[in-house]
């Protein structure tokens, strides 16, 4: 069933201590286009495992797309199409034979703006459970229970989980959607610039979850917001119109960026 | 633009629009204050003793002993008029040869009048059609025949250069000195204690078979062809439209094809309703054989064609208007793309889709073409639900149709026609009404 690849040498940023990571998601000369636009171009990169990785970048430089392309949410693009690879634990995430519902139940996505169904608190967390088991009653809420806690929303919901989802403010609603993903326990949780609808406070609170989350999840993040991604990864790729410029540990990234262009972007002089 | 001059022109715009909307009030008025109004006599009128003898023996419904007392007292009432009518033809005999033979005709008329208005006259043998068994039932029907006895119609045709004109000439005046003379008088101021008038309440007007072509009863046969059609186009129509417009809206890539397909349902709503009928009895029942002839199954069937691109376009419209946002969020948790049309995007179009449903349901209760020659026949029996595969059944729209230009007395029963028209304008309402208050809540519970 899992496609067997040949061993490919890995590009673990030179800086982590490669020991016990696997690399759960990486990118081998991996391009993305729709129609004739590559939006994506031969990007090879490996995201370590249970740590938080940011990708930043201009606008339109292709940090989204290849956000979407890992749990191929791109698919519902007319006229798409990849090249190179992509693989999830080894498995060609765009090979004939991935169960593309599978893949996307292992790997969580949150989105840019809150979008929970307009269904009860509780529906939102369960529908994820219940498109894959079919559960009890008791079972049910246990999952519930564990997803909002983990997410940092139990003791603000926990009495009125019949309330419709869209009662909650932005912030919570985020914090629901992060719940939902997470009660159908992915490995990976792909972040597309969760706070960019947010205000500060909720932003703030959205930080510290990723920061509790981390080590549990893999966490992939999308942002545009420089401090954001040098507080909560603990590595950053940087993308400039669809190719990455440099990949490294956030730390070292943010004080002594080997690339001109990375220095540039960082320091407001572009983008 | 200066400023005096916009502000002039938008409050000439405020005006032509209050205009209108005053202009929609009162055409929406003039259109329906006649339709109540008439169409409520079919159930409220004052109802004479023929009717009430009618009910009890057509129906089974009534007092029996009351009906007997009072059919006691209406025959006590009428005596005299047969007692006139006997004597004057023995008196006619002896009259001179011309006044004899205009009296006669005129004698005639009488009796026909007279057998209408109260029934059959003493000694005649039972009449074959209910009509002729019974007298009026309607107290303004009543009247309207009473009329027609106190005076004749005659044209004056005295001035050659102009048409005709109508006149009305007393009969008394023409039986002047003759034994029947007293009859009009008598006839003018006993009639309300020969049928009894008494203000009746027939709200089983909508329950009840309909006797004579309509002379008597109600119009359940109608009102249960027109529910079972419109459910049936409905049962039809609903699954392909939705079905249809899922696909359109969500599967079908944006080829050449498709949007053939869409052009080819939009011209499909465009297509007259008549042609829907004739292809109706082309398709469903001359090629496809449905039933051997009109049914309500190929009526149905028609009628769900009709409706069929208004669907098919407000659920298409209805599932375009859902955010992204909850495709994407339910794709991301892993459900199949039939999984995430079930759960999230059907509820969450479904007002929309309602609307469109709303909509197409009122047209296919208020159709007539088409089911002219695939469903509806002038008369006919309630069916039961097995019957609509293979039974024709009378329909509200084609009814009312028939009411006014076909059927052998049109003036006889106006209050059925007026109360089938009446009654479909509630039940579409109705439908209306019921799917508003379900889209409502359902809006309502989504919004939280």
């Amino acid at each position: 069933m899992i496609q067997s690849i040949p061993a490919t040498p890995r590009t673990v940023p030179p800086e982590a201590d490669a020991g016990d990571r696997q690399a759960h998601v990486a990118c081998q000369d991996f391009s993305f286009y729709y129609g004739d636009n590559q939006a994506v171009k031969n990007v090879t990169l490996d995201f370590p495992s249970y740590q938080v990785t940011a990708i930043i970048g201009p606008s339109g430089c292709g940090k989204s797309t290849l956000l979407r392309s890992i749990n191929r949410m791109n698919d519902l693009i007319p006229g798409s199409r990849t090249s190179g690879k992509m693989l999830f634990d080894g498995q060609e995430i765009y090979g004939p034979r991935l169960d593309v519902v599978t893949l996307r139940r292992r790997i969580g996505m949150v989105f840019q703006k809150p979008n929970p169904f307009p269904k009860s608190i509780l529906n939102n967390i369960a529908y994820g459970r219940r498109l894959h088991d079919r559960l009890d009653k008791g079972e049910l809420m246990a999952t519930v229970e564990t997803s909002l806690k983990r997410a940092g929303l139990w003791d603000e919901v926990k009495d009125r989980l019949e309330d419709n989802a869209l009662s909650l403010s932005g912030g919570q609603q985020q914090r629901l959607c992060i719940a939902r993903a997470l009660a159908v326990d992915p490995e990976i949780l792909l972040m597309d610039e969760p706070t960019s609808a947010l205000d500060p406070r909720a932003t703030a609170r959205i930080e510290d979850l990723i920061a509790e989350l981390r080590g549990r999840y893999t966490i992939i993040i999308v942002t545009h917001n420089m401090q954001q991604a040098a507080r909560v990864s603990d590595f950053t790729a940087f993308l400039y119109e669809g190719n990455l410029i440099e990949y490294g540990q956030t730390a070292r990234m943010f004080t002594k960026p080997s690339e001109k262009r990375t220095e540039d972007y960082m320091t407001g002089r572009f983008g | 633009m200066d400023l005096q001059a916009r502000k002039l022109f938008d409050r000439s715009l405020t005006g032509v629009s209050i205009m209108a909307v005053i202009l929609m009030v009162l055409a929406l008025l003039v259109l329906l204050t006649p339709i109540f109004s008439r169409g409520l006599g079919a159930f409220f009128f004052s109802g004479t003793s023929e009717f009430r003898r009618l009910s009890l023996e057509q129906f089974n419904r009534g007092n029996a002993q009351a009906v007997a007392a009072e059919s006691r007292a209406v025959t006590e009432a009428r005596r005299p008029v047969f007692a006139m009518l006997a004597a004057f033809e023995e008196e006619l005999d002896g009259l001179d040869a011309n006044r004899r033979r205009e009296l006669r005709t005129q004698l005639k008329e009488i009796t026909g009048l007279l057998r209408e208005l109260l029934g059959p006259l003493p000694g005649e043998l039972d009449a074959v059609m209910l009509r002729q068994q019974y007298g009026q039932t309607r107290w303004d029907r009543a009247m309207v025949k009473l009329r027609r006895i106190l005076f004749s119609e005659q044209w004056d045709h005295s001035d050659p250069n102009r048409m005709g004109k109508k006149v009305l000439v007393s009969r008394r005046q023409s039986f002047a000195g003759t034994r029947l003379e007293a009859l009009f008088p008598y006839l003018e101021k006993n009639l309300g204690r020969m049928l009894q008038p008494r203000f009746t309440f027939y709200w089983r007007f909508l329950t009840d078979k309909s006797l004579d072509s309509h002379f008597f009863g109600g119009i359940w046969p109608e009102v249960l062809g027109t529910i079972y059609l419109t459910l049936g186009a409905m049962l039809l129509a609903i699954p392909f439209g939705i079905i249809a417009a899922i696909y359109l809206s969500e599967f079908a890539a944006g080829g050449r094809l498709v949007s053939l397909l869409r052009v080819c349902i939009s011209t499909l709503a465009g297509v007259p309703s008549i042609v829907f009928g004739l292809f109706g009895l082309a398709f469903f029942i001359n090629t496809l054989r449905l039933s051997s002839s009109k049914s309500v199954l190929a009526g149905s069937a028609t009628l769900a064609l009709l409706i069929l691109p208004t669907i098919i376009r407000a659920s298409e419209e209805a599932l375009k208007a859902v955010p992204r946002a909850y495709k994407e969020a339910a794709l991301s948790l892993g459900a199949s793309p039939l999984r995430m049309v079930l759960t999230v995007l059907l509820p969450a179009a479904l007002p929309g889709i309602l609307t469109g449903i709303i909509i197409s349901m009122g047209r296919a209760a208020g159709e007539t073409a088409p089911i002219i020659f695939t469903a509806a026949v002038s008369v006919g029996q309630p069916l039961k639900l097995w019957e609509t595969l293979s039974q024709p059944t009378p329909a509200l729209p084609w009814n009312i149709y028939n009411l006014a230009t076909e059927h052998q007395a049109v003036d006889e029963i106006r209050h059925v026609q007026f109360g089938m028209v009446l009654t479909l304008v509630l039940l579409v309402l109705l439908l209306n009404l019921a799917a508003i208050l379900i889209r409502a809540r359902i809006s309502k519970k989504m919004r939280g």
